[in-house]
């Protein structure tokens, strides 16, 4: 059973070919949680427009990005648009359905912290001469991102996750290259070491939600 | 100071403000009363824009409100506005929400900023406060702040909508205290409230408004004392029973 899932050997042997895949992860994770929480942050200022024009659609696209499984959106983008004569690239694709994807979560996060905001202190600050935009930036925005960000946290900790999807076009993430271990090593072991480091990785963001979580709690009371 | 005519305001089918006529002075304190959804706050939320009147005029020192080519968040800084419910910005100091407008609207520096902020927050006695959040505060302390983050910008005119119903009767005086020395240092007022003891000693004229109208206007003890209307009349001993 040792020898099986925890060999030491296959273990030496795969490292190399495991931290690569780790150093991409993080690439990619500093890559896909940006273009969230940028597409996310759009689509919550557009939601502050009141007008119906605006309303309808982002609603429409923000429903239709959480119901398109994330997996079936990249398989599309990577497989399906080249019928099109549009081939976009295993990193391209991985963006752009991170981008719709987890942004659309992002924006619901973001849109419910600005909503918890009192619509008197936008008055009051229009009623000195700001600006829209300068009550959203100085008012609105740093009370709605603290106000959510245990939730914008948790979604983050999603997204990481979900890097892994990108093994499926190609990339050589962690989950890719461990595969690549194990289909050389003929050993599930580098499997194993996968999950850990994503263990290691994600488990300090896991404690850190807690603490923020529980802290949420506590001023609540 | 305040010229405004024939003021109208619509939500929707609602008629909320049907005509109203409103000039103060220079100076002068003008105190409205009037019962709940008489429309005496989307009146004053129309003396600085805050609601477009459907029709009608609004001039403040001079600058015409409702003209497409004004500046408007340059006439705000001159028109100084208190809420009810304060509106402070929670995750700033008392000083940073004095001092934002100054930066943002007025263009001064921090340390010109900070400096005037501190001499507003003196006058409204909270120089000692300056560091605390709204959170750390009283309900009167607030509603100072509030009033030190209006007055900072050396407005003109300001604009009160019932200031004091929300707190506590024991914090109602530190407030008025507040008011009347900004009365006293010649401020051109306009106070929504139900306060008669302040509109005695501190105002000028007293309007009673009732269901989008003035109905009838005069010198406190007129109004409170001698009202013409039956409808005035009913209003004043209804708020004394309380
Ligand atoms: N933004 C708004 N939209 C729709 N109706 C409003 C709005 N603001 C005020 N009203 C209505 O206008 C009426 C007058 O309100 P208000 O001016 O707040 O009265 P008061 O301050 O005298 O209590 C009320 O019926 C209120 O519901
Ligand atoms: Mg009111």
């Amino acid at each position: 059973m040792i020898e099986t899932f925890f060999n030491a050997a296959i273990m030496a042997q795969a490292w190399p070919i495991i931290l690569a895949g780790l150093g991409n992860t993080l690439a990619l994770s500093l890559m896909v949680v940006p273009l969230g929480l940028a597409g996310g942050m759009a689509l919550a200022l557009l939601s502050t427009l009141r007008s119906p024009w605006v309303r309808w659609p982002l609603m429409a696209w923000v429903d239709f990005f959480r119901a398109f499984p994330p997996l079936v959106l990249l398989i599309f983008l990577y497989a399906g648009l080249p019928f099109a004569g549009l081939e976009l690239g295993g990193f391209a694709c991985v963006g752009i359905a991170f981008f719709l994807n987890t942004g659309a979560y992002y924006g619901e996060v973001l849109r419910a912290g600005i909503e918890s905001v009192a619509p008197g202190q936008i008055e009051a600050a229009r009623s000195t001469g700001l600006t829209r935009l300068q009550a959203l930036v100085w008012i609105v925005l740093p009370q709605a991102v603290r106000a959510v960000l245990p939730d914008l946290l948790s979604n983050t900790l999603e997204v990481v996750k979900l890097t892994s999807l990108a093994s499926v076009v190609a990339l050589p993430e962690l989950l890719f290259q461990a595969r690549q271990a194990q289909s050389l090593t003929y050993n599930p072991t580098p499997i194993v070491a996968a999950a850990a480091v994503y263990f290691l990785l994600l488990w300090p963001l896991v404690r850190l939600l807690s603490r923020l979580e529980n802290r949420a709690v506590a001023s609540r009371r | 100071m305040i010229q405004a005519k024939g003021i109208h305001k619509q939500f929707g089918a609602l008629h909320v403000l049907k005509g109203v006529d409103l000039d103060v002075a220079e100076r002068e304190l003008v105190f409205i009363i009037g019962p709940s959804g008489s429309g005496k706050s989307t009146m004053l939320r129309c003396l600085n824009r805050l609601e477009v009147p459907t029709s009608g005029s609004v001039v403040v020192d001079g600058i015409d409100l409702l003209d497409p080519r004004t500046d408007l968040n340059h006439a705000r800084q001159r028109i100084g506005m208190v809420f009810q419910s304060f509106n402070l910005y929670p995750h700033m100091t008392a000083l940073g929400n004095v001092t934002l407008a100054l930066r943002k609207v007025a263009g001064k520096s921090r340390a010109e900023a900070d400096e005037i902020g501190h001499a507003a927050l003196a006058r409204v006695g909270l120089a000692e406060r300056a560091d605390h959040r709204p959170g750390q505060l009283s309900g009167g302390q607030q509603q100072r702040v509030a009033i030190a983050r209006a007055i900072a910008l050396e407005p003109r005119v300001m604009l009160f909508d019932e200031p004091t119903s929300a707190l506590d009767p024991e914090l109602v005086g530190s407030v008025l205290g507040v008011m009347r020395a900004l009365r006293e240092s010649g401020m051109t007022m306009v106070v929504v409230s139900h306060e008669m003891g302040f509109a005695r000693a501190a105002a000028d004229r007293v309007m009673f408004m009732d269901d989008g109208l003035i109905v009838e206007q005069g010198p406190p003890a007129q109004i409170f004392e001698a009202p013409l209307h039956a409808r005035t009349r009913g209003f004043i001993s209804q708020i004394q029973r309380h």
